[in-house]
């Protein structure tokens, strides 16, 4: 637990926390890619270059713009006028304190679990490469299956918009 | 393979060590952080002057294919041009629309001037020169290049002006479809170096053979790939035939429209160090980054052959953005994704027959003909669907 961990951690929690406090909406997206690279710092911090990259890579570079571009296109980046809590925040409360306490209990349990490793395993590229198409190539397979899927229906959307002008 | 004369080789490592000498006065302990600063300020001196010599060499050489002298005013040639820029935009008004978003317009041009000079940190600017040489270098470098896209936004966005944000829609559109050519045409390379690591790419390029390099460019996929590169590095730094989003004559300035003073400088330092680095790039992937072009030329120093070939490259930016007109949008992502995108996938394929089929003249023939015939091919096929035919002439009367 040392210094640049609790670093990061405090640059993450605070981008979270901006992403749901603020009034703008593009502030709050704005927010949340903050959120996004303290996650990928936190990555690289661990040694685990491909991730944090790839972290960086996908959320900042593809998922933040996404969720841009659908706040732009949408009327969400006007300030609400009823404000931005629900008035069943009690709830809200209450079930994000349930789920809280099971990631909590699942994640200091496997602290028991798993001896404490003293040699940080450095994890390259290669073996990552090695093990996508050698032990994991059905999850891979399926995956591309999913991506085609989702460009399809895109194309299918975006064509449908246009002959229901016509 | 290289001559081993010490002088050669105190030459080629001179910066190395100049950088040792100066780390030598330091206490052990404050060695590597301070070896990280000394690196980091030379990355940001030097690039900015080269930045400052290409503003000069751009407008006389824009002038030049356009039959008029550039500036010649200020210094001799007007070399001095960039001094009496750099002046003028330190010290003009910095004016920030009443409506627009304070802090988000006040962060843009800092966020993609931070996500530009990133880059150059994974770039083996010659031997033993690399600032940090990471295992997954390659995707360090195109994460930091996502990043601008981001700030292009927020520029955009902040200005609340309908022209800023329909430039930057436009950008990150347009960044976005030639980020996927860009990624699939560095993967051939990363499929036949065997890494990531950007070091060890150019290492396995610094082989010859009857004196000629083994460069990337020299092969059929790595020709094709360096093409399709060029393109979506074009594409990717907004330059010329595909700078719509910037467009002069259509969107007044784009995304940077509401920027004056030094923001605007920032935002033009961050588009040319952005071309700096993905000319770095495409030299350190094809072109074989440090490596010299004849075995006899070996001794002079690698980082004079990096820095030379990026020159080149950035000639051929100016020299493009002179002579060819400006694509429409549209035109732009039809191009991207039904021919730039296809020729991509065909070359990952056409660089796996290449790797298979084994040493020879088989294999030449093999994989040039199917590039040559697929992009015959296919220009062939949107040619005539767009029904284009011989150019037409029409003269006034």
């Amino acid at each position: 637990m040392s210094f640049v961990f609790y670093m990061l951690a405090a640059l993450s929690v605070t981008g979270a926390l901006a992403a749901v406090l603020l009034k703008n909406t593009v502030h709050c997206a704005l927010a949340l890619t903050v959120a996004f690279a303290g996650l990928a710092l936190l990555f690289l911090d661990l040694d685990a270059q491909f991730a944090g990259f790839a972290q960086i890579l996908v959320y900042i570079g593809a998922v933040a713009i996404l969720v841009v571009f659908a706040i732009l296109l949408t009327k969400g980046s006007e300030t609400p006028k009823d404000g931005v809590f629900s008035r069943t925040w009690l709830v809200g409360l209450v079930i994000a304190a349930g789920v809280f306490a099971v990631l909590g209990w699942a994640v200091i349990g496997s602290i028991r679990v798993l001896p404490q490793e003293k040699a940080v395993p450095t994890v390259t590229v290669l073996q990552i490469g090695n093990a996508l198409v050698g032990r994991y190539v059905l999850p891979l397979e399926i995956v591309a299956v999913l991506l085609t899927a989702a460009m399809v229906g895109a194309v299918i959307v975006a064509m449908h918009e246009k002959e229901g002008e016509k | 393979m290289t001559i081993e004369n010490p002088i050669f080789v105190t030459s080629d490592q001179i910066f190395v060590l100049l950088r040792h000498w100066a780390l030598s006065f330091l206490p052990a302990a404050w060695q590597t952080i301070a070896g990280v600063l000394l690196s980091v300020a030379a990355i940001v001196c030097i690039f900015p002057a080269l930045f400052a010599l290409t503003t000069v060499f751009e407008r006389k050489g824009l002038g030049r294919i356009q039959n008029r002298l550039g500036p010649n005013r200020v210094g001799p040639f007007g070399l001095l041009q960039p001094i009496a820029d750099g002046i003028k935009s330190l010290t003009k008004e910095d004016i920030v629309p009443l409506s627009a978003d304070a802090a988000v317009h006040f962060l843009a041009p800092v966020v993609l001037v931070v996500a530009v000079f990133m880059g150059f940190a994974v770039l083996p600017m010659g031997r033993n020169m690399a600032l940090v040489d990471m295992d997954a270098g390659l995707l360090f470098y195109f994460a930091m290049g996502t990043s601008t896209e981001l700030a292009v936004f927020m520029a955009g966005w902040s200005s609340r002006n309908k022209y800023s944000l329909l430039g930057a829609m436009r950008a990150v559109a347009q960044m976005i479809s030639y980020e996927v050519v860009l990624l699939l045409s560095s993967v051939t390379v990363v499929m036949m170096a065997g890494s990531l690591s950007l070091t060890k790419i150019v290492e396995a390029q610094n082989h010859y053979s009857f004196g000629f390099p083994h460069w990337y460019i020299f092969t059929p996929w790595g020709c094709a790939g360096f093409v399709m590169y060029a393109i979506a590095a074009t594409a990717e730094t907004n330059r010329s035939p595909f700078d719509l989003p910037e467009g002069e004559s259509e969107l007044v300035a784009g995304y940077h429209t509401e920027y004056s003073g030094f923001k605007f400088a920032l935002f033009f330092l961050g588009e040319y160090l952005a071309m700096f680095s993905i000319s770095g790039l495409g030299t350190t992937l094809f072109l074989g980054g440090w490596s010299a072009p004849f075995l006899f030329l070996t001794w002079v120093p690698s980082w004079f052959w990096f820095f030379s070939k990026l020159m080149l490259s950035i000639f051929v930016f100016i020299w493009l953005r002179g002579t060819l007109p400006r694509l429409r949008q549209d035109q732009l992502m039809n191009f991207a994704w039904k021919f730039v995108l296809p020729m991509c996938l065909l070359n990952l394929f056409v660089a796996g027959i290449w790797r298979f089929l084994g040493d020879g003249w088989l294999r030449w023939m093999v994989c040039s003909a199917i590039l040559i015939v697929a992009y015959a091919g296919m220009g062939w096929g949107e040619m005539r669907r767009g029904k284009i035919g011989p150019r037409s002439y029409r003269y006034a009367e």
